[in-house]
């Protein structure tokens, strides 16, 4: 008896020792290791022994241990001891680990003279890896005394020294252009290198150089397009920069596609397959154009490399959304990687199938992706999610076959991401489609029963307040909206008891069953919902229609922190004889519920004190810019517009390094003089690379003018410096102009978008007395979603009640659309567009309403 | 920070390449995009999901995983990956791995296992070291790979030769045995 345990632990010791002279890297320790690295002192070397050392170093670093800086330091310098050894592995491993302890390790720049003598040397062993080490620990400063070597190193004859030292210097990029810049003459000269991977390497390193200029790179892919790159990797890494030119230019060259066309015909697959997806992706193309891309697609799918079928199908599903049709040429073969053994694949190829396939053959699909839709990763099952919403807008009818579907899928196990999209696809189908409502949100309800990411069910809690009520029988979901406050945590409980307030504001039949509901609220254990049930109570019971609506269904539209600031700023005053007015707090298109977007520019405009006498911002637009990128000196207008006046942000970036701008202003000009600058701010001193912003006040008109075009010109003046130092060569200056592209004021600058949930109750709310109409003809578009699309645009309004979206082939179509005016006035649209049938002409009808008669007024004249 | 994913013509196509044992414990990982992959921790929960996705399945030789395409290749107790950006060229990404495999079975005279491994660690190491620098591949070629890595004093004595005829006659070596990895 007890002789057992003692024989089982010996039988135990020797496995563990068979295992461990197995492999000696199983057990490292690192202070063990750091220790044995003494032996690097030693002299002589014992080569073998430090190369052993060195691995461990190494094998504990990639295992991800992590090692201090001193403990770094230490080992580091224990290594530069190791260069008097002549043995070339351990050299070369000395170079490793230099590379790793580079960026944990102090004044690793001391081995900079070791590694430029061995990159110098005779050993073509040593140069490759030397270089790329060297690379790695020097800055700028440093690269300067080796950039002699550098250029020679460009154009070595033998291929790894070239390559590691245009990779190297492609690194380099990102700190030091400057200097690598200079070297373009030899990159270039690389590129008609015989080895491949420099040609390639060269080749994309000189397009890093001269991407910013574009007549470069365009004769740039001229040149080597026709004289053939040997190297496959060059080539495809020049299809790329060519594809990105007919992406980018406006008037694209046309031999850049002949270019990427007589590629499919180039011997290396994978040339042919870079062809093929860089002319799917290009936007604009003709079917004509993508036959023979296609056509490659096509074959590439019945291939027996995996890579080669996997790369093809993903292709083709990327394109199968833009060009269904063009991809349809290929189901024979993608019917038959269904049953591909690898599932990616066979995922691909089903959703693809979904995407291009005819309405009969929707059920035999989904019957397929049953089948396996539990062994594909989370990813795919994404994909196929998205595939089958795709599908359903496609096939409305089909919904039918997909909500059971995506119920199932639902109910299975799986990530949040995973069910966040089903959730959101049955969100979609709901939306697009009403005879899918009902089934959807029978759906949703039993996922909330049953669902443990509490984002999901207070986002179901929510559409389920908005969407149900409207339903033929909105009684039914009470009962599930009410599981919820009883079961459910806090986050859920509190947008169930909103949910159910929504009910009750809707439904007027239901409100006294929704009190009781509420009433039982009150006892919750949590604070929150406590509070939302005695709010919702109290309105319900208490307050008129128009207040319900304003209260439950919309919701306070405002910015937090603009209502943070605004409340101190009313504290601050003293003056408390009037009450705070909340229409002076800025408004907000997002959700509260969203994390706040920072206000970028907030901070800037309140540090100054002529424009935070200004009061609150109201509306920040966006950046535009008022020269062109490559100008000399840049400048960007961003345009805040506060209850009476408008401040112009210009920001300006002076590109010249041989100059340093004074006093730098923006004087603007108006031809109907209405706009008067009441004050502006320059920048003192703008050098060289940095970006600052002048700024100039715009009061409104009191003629009541809302929009103008102003002619802008930059005015500075102009201090010579050394290019490098930046020191001023002398005190001199002189003044200099710069003509900017006009600024335009538009209506859309006094309005916030914020859309209204029912907009209907809203509209009457307002009433006749403040309605404008206006009826005229659109000569700019020539389809109703573009005029829809223009006429919000103009007005800088929200469309509301997804009225924005036009049904194909309809000849009449009536938006919605609302907004806040600045000082916070209500303003909403309804715009009818017509097409007349004679002759495509657009003509819109137009009516305002606002809360202020006057407000109508100004936003009707913007639009004649 | 490097761009792996959003600029298309940018040269970081390589995110990573990892040697996996057959339990899914890390032989050797170099990780270069340091955004997805920064931290140990992020690394090992991305080799766990991914082993468990190839290890099942070893007919297939890629897939797609959080956004990052994986090719892979195994062979008795090891598995090698190559994880690349899901804008590169699979093929070339594929071109990787090929030379991957090849410069290791011809540094382990085609005896591709886990011990063996072990035994050349270092020369594992350069070899992963010669085919991307910093998520830029480097060389695709695995008998010019090999060349530059198999230098280990026990096998050539380096008393009296330069080191260049010696690479000469170990790139003569590693061609050899290149075709004979062909002709089987």
């Amino acid at each position: 008896m007890s002789g057992k345990p003692k024989a089982q632990s010996r039988m135990k010791r020797d496995k563990k020792d068979e295992e461990s002279s197995g492999n000696l890297y199983a057990h490292l320790d690192k202070t063990s290791v750091l220790q044995e690295a003494r032996a690097f002192n030693e002299t002589p070397i014992n080569a073998r022994k430090c190369s052993l050392i060195l691995t461990k170093l190494l094998y504990i670093i990639q295992q991800g241990e992590s090692i201090g800086r001193t403990e770094a330091t230490e080992a580091f310098f224990a290594v530069t001891k190791l260069w008097q050894s002549k043995d070339a592995n351990l050299r070369r491993l000395v170079y490793l680990v230099v590379k790793e302890l580079s960026n944990i390790s102090d004044d690793v720049i001391i081995v900079t003279s070791s590694l430029t003598k061995d990159m110098t040397g005779r050993e073509d062993v040593y140069r490759p890896a030397s270089i790329r080490a060297l690379c790695r620990i020097t800055d700028t400063g440093m690269l300067q005394t080796i950039e002699r070597y550098m250029k020679q190193a460009i154009v070595d004859r033998n291929g790894s020294v070239s390559s590691a030292a245009i990779v190297s210097s492609t690194h380099l990029m990102k700190k030091s252009s400057e200097v690598v810049r200079r070297w373009a003459n030899e990159v270039q000269e690389a590129v008609s290198s015989d080895n491949h991977m420099v040609q390639y390497h060269a080749l994309g390193l000189l397009y890093h150089i001269r991407c910013n200029d574009r007549l470069a790179v365009n004769k740039l892919v001229q040149k080597f397009s026709k004289n053939s790159l040997r190297s496959p990797y060059a080539v495809c890494y020049l299809i790329r920069i060519a594809a990105r030119c007919l992406v980018e230019d406006d008037q694209p060259d046309s031999s850049m596609f002949t270019f990427i066309e007589s590629s499919l015909r180039h011997k290396s697959e994978m040339v042919v397959y870079e062809a093929a997806s860089a002319i799917v992706s290009l936007p604009h193309t003709t079917s004509a154009e993508l036959q023979p891309a296609i056509a490659v697609l096509q074959l590439f799918c019945s291939s027996p490399k995996a890579a080669l079928r996997f790369a093809a199908v993903r292709t083709l599903n990327k394109v199968a959304m833009a060009h269904p049709t063009a991809v349809m040429s290929c189901n024979v073969d993608l019917e038959k990687l269904i049953t591909d053994s690898n599932r990616s694949i066979a995922t691909l190829a089903i959703t693809t199938l979904l995407k291009t396939g005819a309405e009969s053959s929707v059920e035999r699909l989904m019957q397929q992706i049953s089948g396996f839709v539990n062994e594909i990763s989370d990813e795919f099952k994404i994909v196929v999610v998205d595939a089958i919403r795709s599908l359903c807008s496609r096939y409305p009818r089909k919904h039918a076959v997909m909500m059971p579907f995506l119920a199932k899928m639902l109910r299975n196990d799986g990530s949040f991401e995973y069910k966040k999209a089903i959730v959101e696809t049955i969100i979609a189908i709901i939306e697009e489609n009403p005879d899918a409502k009902t089934a959807g949100l029978a759906h949703l309800c039993e996922f909330i029963e049953d669902c443990e990411h509490d984002n999901l069910s207070t986002r179901v809690l929510h559409l389920l307040g908005r969407e149900a009520p409207k339903t033929p029988n909105p009684s039914s979901y009470i009962r599930f909206i009410y599981n919820r406050v009883i079961l459910e945590s806090t986050k859920v409980r509190a947008a169930a008891v909103t949910a159910l307030a929504k009910f009750g504001a809707q439904c007027v039949d239901l409100r006294k069953s929704i009190q009781v509901l509420l009433r039982r609220c009150l006892l919750d254990s949590d604070d929150e919902v406590r509070d939302r049930a005695t709010f919702y109570l109290k309105m319900l019971t208490e307050a008129g229609e128009s207040v319900i609506h304003n209260f439950i269904l919309d919701g306070l539209q405002i910015s937090p922190s603009g209502l943070e600031r605004a409340v101190l700023d009313y504290l601050k005053s003293g003056n408390y004889s009037a009450p705070f007015d909340l229409r002076i707090v800025p408004v907000s298109t997002q959700a509260l519920s969203q994390p706040e977007k920072l206000e970028p520019y907030a901070a800037q405009l309140a540090a100054i004190p002529e424009i935070a006498k200004l009061g609150p911002v109201f509306k920040s637009g966006t950046r535009i810019a008022l020269t062109e990128s490559i100008a000399e000196y840049t400048v960007h207008l961003i345009k805040h517009t506060f209850a009476n006046a408008i401040v112009l942000q210009f920001e300006c970036k002076n590109t010249m390094n041989d100059q340093l701008l004074l006093d730098v202003s923006v004087e603007l000009e108006d031809p109907e003089s209405e706009w008067q600058p009441s004050g502006s701010i320059e920048i003192p001193k703008l050098p060289y690379g940095e970006a600052q912003s002048a700024y100039t006040i715009l009061e409104f008109p009191e003629s009541g003018a809302i929009s103008g075009s102003l002619g802008a010109i930059l005015k500075f003046k102009v201090m010579d410096v050394d290019p490098t130092s930046g020191e001023p060569d002398s005190e001199d200056t002189y003044d200099q102009t710069y003509v900017l592209e006009e600024v335009e004021i538009a209506v859309s600058d006094s309005i916030q978008a914020v859309s209204k949930s029912s907009f209907a109750s809203a509209w009457e709310a307002l009433g006749e007395d403040s309605a404008r109409e206006e009826t005229f003809q659109l000569s700019t578009v020539d389809t109703i979603p573009e005029a829809v699309k223009k006429i919000a645009e103009i007005l800088g309004l929200s469309p509301c009640e997804r009225s924005d979206r036009v049904g194909e082939g309809k000849t009449q179509h009536t938006v919605l659309l609302s907004g806040i005016f600045r000082g916070g006035y209500d303003v909403l649209s309804k715009a009818t567009v017509a097409i007349d049938p004679s002759d495509n002409s657009i003509n819109m009808n137009i009516i305002i309403r606002s809360t202020e008669p006057l407000v109508s007024d100004l936003v009707i004249s913007a639009v004649v | 920070m490097t761009d792996f994913d959003g600029n298309p013509t940018s040269l970081y196509s390589v995110k990573g390449i990892v040697i996996l044992d057959q339990d899914g414990n890390r032989i050797i990982a170099k990780y270069y995009d340091h955004q997805n992959f920064g931290s140990v921790k992020e690394q090992k929960a991305f080799e766990k999901n991914m082993f468990s996705k190839t290890s099942r399945n070893t007919s297939s030789e890629i897939l797609l995983l959080d956004g990052v395409t994986c090719i892979y290749r195994t062979n008795v107790d090891l598995y090698f990956y190559v994880l690349g950006s899901t804008r590169e060229n699979e093929l070339i990404l594929e071109s990787v791995l090929t030379c991957l495999y090849d410069s290791v079975s011809t540094v382990l005279r085609k005896n591709v296992e886990k011990k063996a491994l072990i035994d050349a660690m270092d020369t594992a190491m350069l070899i992963i070291d010669e085919i991307c620098d910093e998520g830029i591949i480097l060389e695709t070629d695995a008998p010019s790979i090999v060349s530059r890595c198999a230098l280990k004093s026990d096998e050539v004595s380096f008393s009296d030769q330069s080191f260049s005829s010696v690479g000469m006659s170990f790139i003569e070596s590693a061609n050899k045995q290149f075709k004979w990895s062909l002709l089987k």
